[in-house]
């Protein structure tokens, strides 16, 4: 399996005198978890990077893995039952994987952060959010109480919450949906962060508070030049922001593309399903494509090509052989930078 | 906040009233009476009781005899004892601070004992230590306390001897630390089990894998962010526990020897003192309700969800 290509003139990283590699370098990764009926093997051999001010966006529905790399990155898989088998994980060309806690430990929200989808939840309820923010200077940084406020306050400030000062000493619970997915946004850029991971970010907000949300993100990565990997199910979402996407199917990668590229030339039958199954308003009246078949389960993964039984074009190759993730190349043999399928028919999709 | 604690003051007088007029009915319906239970096994003259019940107004009404004990009640009168002839009040003065100290100790065992056993569990559950304390916990609430004291009196007095088998009359500190710990036993296993699953159960809420993520330390997750969301359900159980323990004093009290509440109560049951018991138990009552309301606010101050108005 090949690593994804950078994409072209990538700002350099912050205190840019460090290695110019990616940021982060996900190489083969796999993970597993072991339950009563066996073993889940919910990532097999993800091959990722992330470079500073680059947006990666991941993709694929509920089981697919995504979720599950990025508590890998962020080390927060519940080990165990979950179990990391093999791979590694290059952060600034250190295997994360192999460092003890305490180095790990001050990676995690120093480096990289990670914003969680349900900010209700995973907001501490007892706490005050003032509290939760100033925690990360407090304990990183050894500000006083005082002085962490006082950080904590302007946090609030910078992702927009009115009247933060008067703000500060409320509680999760006290505020609205997308004020709360704002506080988690000011968690995890509290010490700008040379990456973010962001778990489907918007997924629990209303569509309006949605766009607010996603618009804030992205400037303040702009901001900041930081690094994003962006989790999402929502192809609406991720075409605004990403530079590049990642598509997940049952642990593994199967396209990578520049982000408009993939939209106008999916190189992967699942991509193509995903695409069409976006209701358009030039096809209103009819009935929406909807790709047939459920994911996989994970304890019995399909043989050959993980797709096929779900796969209209699926052929007797896809039932025995496992598709390679390789480049993609124009009809001619010119190169299309970043893009690789995992389709043994890739030309045909992409062509056809 | 003080609309509420008046509120719940205020509802505190029908409920003592009730207790009181139960327990002073039971007391009642008990067969034998007091001036009989004087003389003992000696035959008395029928119309000598009849005379020293008159005296006592014992012969009153129920309801009548009722109301003179409340009256006397709010006048700081708890009446006295009809065989000693001691003030209930002076029996309660005596009784009260052992059984005090007493739970005071068997409580503090609970509460540092209990959680600390329930924490080193629950953060690693269902593995050995986990099951060993469920084990242990299971023995503890299903043995009953009587044949806890006796065990303890044998191994830590007759064997081992390193404490006296009974508590003396001045129940020093040190003497009640044994009665103590029998005594907060069936406790420390509730709270020990309470602690666990809520411990195990808040270890898996999205807000610890945040901490995890912020990058805190360790002692920080565990002591700031698991901590004051396990403890709400234990703080609850405890509160109504001090009150328990005061009770459930009895049976540990008799056996060894402490001269507290619960050896009065049972003194007192035993030569039919209708006075003495309803005092007591009032007074336990009032421990009851105060210490619940405590709880309640504790809460708020726990738990910011919850509000009062």
């Amino acid at each position: 399996m090949t690593i994804i290509d950078k994409t072209a003139d990538v700002p350099a990283p912050r205190g840019s005198t460090e290695n110019s590699g990616p940021l982060l370098d996900v190489r083969d990764l796999h993970v597993e978890f072991k339950t009563r009926d066996g073993v889940v093997k919910a990532v097999n051999g993800v091959n990722y990077s992330v470079s500073a001010g680059e947006t990666l966006a991941v993709l694929g529905e509920s089981g697919s893995g995504k979720s599950v790399t990025a508590q890998a990155i962020m080390g927060i898989l519940d080990m165990p039952p979950g179990r990391i088998p093999q791979g590694e994980i290059l952060f600034r060309g250190e295997d994360m994987l192999t460092m003890g806690y305490e180095e790990r430990r001050k990676i995690r929200g120093q480096k990289i952060a990670m914003i969680f989808q349900d900010a209700l939840s995973s907001l501490n309820p007892v706490l005050t959010v003032g509290y939760q923010l100033a925690e990360m200077f407090r304990v990183h940084q050894g500000l006083s109480k005082k002085d962490a406020k006082a950080k904590a306050i302007d946090l609030m400030d910078r992702v927009r919450i009115p009247a933060a000062k008067e703000r500060v000493n409320d509680y999760p619970h006290q505020f609205s949906g997308g004020m709360r997915q704002r506080i988690m946004i000011a968690m995890a850029l509290a010490l700008e962060p040379d990456l973010i991971i962001a778990d489907e970010p918007t997924t629990a907000l209303d569509v309006t508070v949605q766009a607010q949300v996603m618009d804030l993100l992205a400037e303040l990565q702009r901001e900041y030049n930081m690094g994003l990997i962006l989790i999402t199910h929502d192809l609406g979402v991720v075409a605004d922001v990403a530079d590049k996407i990642a598509v997940m199917y049952a642990g593994r990668i199967v396209e990578t593309a520049p982000v408009h590229e993939l939209y106008k030339r999916p190189a992967h039958p699942y991509t193509r399903g995903l695409l069409d199954s976006i209701p358009r308003l030039d096809q209103k009246g009819q009935e929406l494509y909807a790709i047939k078949g459920l994911p996989p389960n994970l304890l019995k993964i399909p043989t050959g090509c993980a797709f096929n039984p779900r796969c209209p074009k699926a052929q007797d190759i896809c039932r025995t052989d496992v598709p390679p993730l390789l480049s993609v190349t124009e009809r001619d043999g010119g190169e299309l930078p970043g893009r690789h399928s995992a389709c043994h028919f890739w030309k045909e999709q992409i062509h056809g | 906040m003080g609309r509420y604690v008046a509120r719940r003051l205020l509802q505190m007088i029908p409920v003592f009233i009730g207790s009181t007029l139960l327990v002073f009915l039971m007391m009642y319906a008990l067969p034998g009476d007091p001036v009989r239970a004087l003389a003992g096994e000696q035959a008395v003259d029928q119309a000598q009781i009849a005379q020293v019940k008159k005296d006592l107004g014992l012969d009153l009404p129920i309801w009548q005899q009722y109301w003179n004990y409340l009256a006397g009640l709010f006048q700081g009168d708890f009446g006295t004892q009809i065989a000693t002839q001691r003030p209930v009040a002076d029996v309660i003065a005596d009784a009260f601070p052992i059984t005090v100290r007493l739970t005071l100790f068997a409580f503090a065992f609970t509460v540092i004992a209990g959680i600390s056993m329930g924490v080193f569990a629950g953060l690693k559950a269902d593995t050995f230590r986990d099951r060993g304390l469920l084990v242990l916990t299971l023995l503890l609430i299903s043995v009953p306390s009587f044949v806890l004291a006796f065990l303890a009196q044998y191994f830590f007095a007759h064997e081992l001897g390193w404490v006296e088998p009974v508590v003396s009359a001045a129940a020093d500190s040190q003497e009640l630390i044994l009665p103590a710990v029998v005594l907060g036993s069936l406790s420390l296993a509730y709270v020990a089990r309470l602690t666990r699953t809520s411990v195990a159960e808040n270890l898996r809420s999205d807000y610890m894998r945040t901490a995890v993520a912020k990058g805190l330390p360790k002692r920080r997750i565990i002591g700031v962010h698991l901590m004051r969301n396990s403890m709400i359900p234990v703080v609850t159980f405890l509160g109504t526990d001090i009150g328990t323990l005061m009770g459930g004093a009895v049976v540990t009290e008799g056996i060894f020897n402490v001269q507290g509440v619960g050896y009065n109560v049972f003194q007192a049951l035993k030569s039919r003192e209708g006075s003495t018991v309803v005092g007591i138990v009032t007074l336990i009552v009032v421990v009851y309700l105060v210490s619940s309301l405590i709880v309640d606010l504790l809460y708020a101050v726990l738990d910011p969800r919850i509000r009062y108005a």
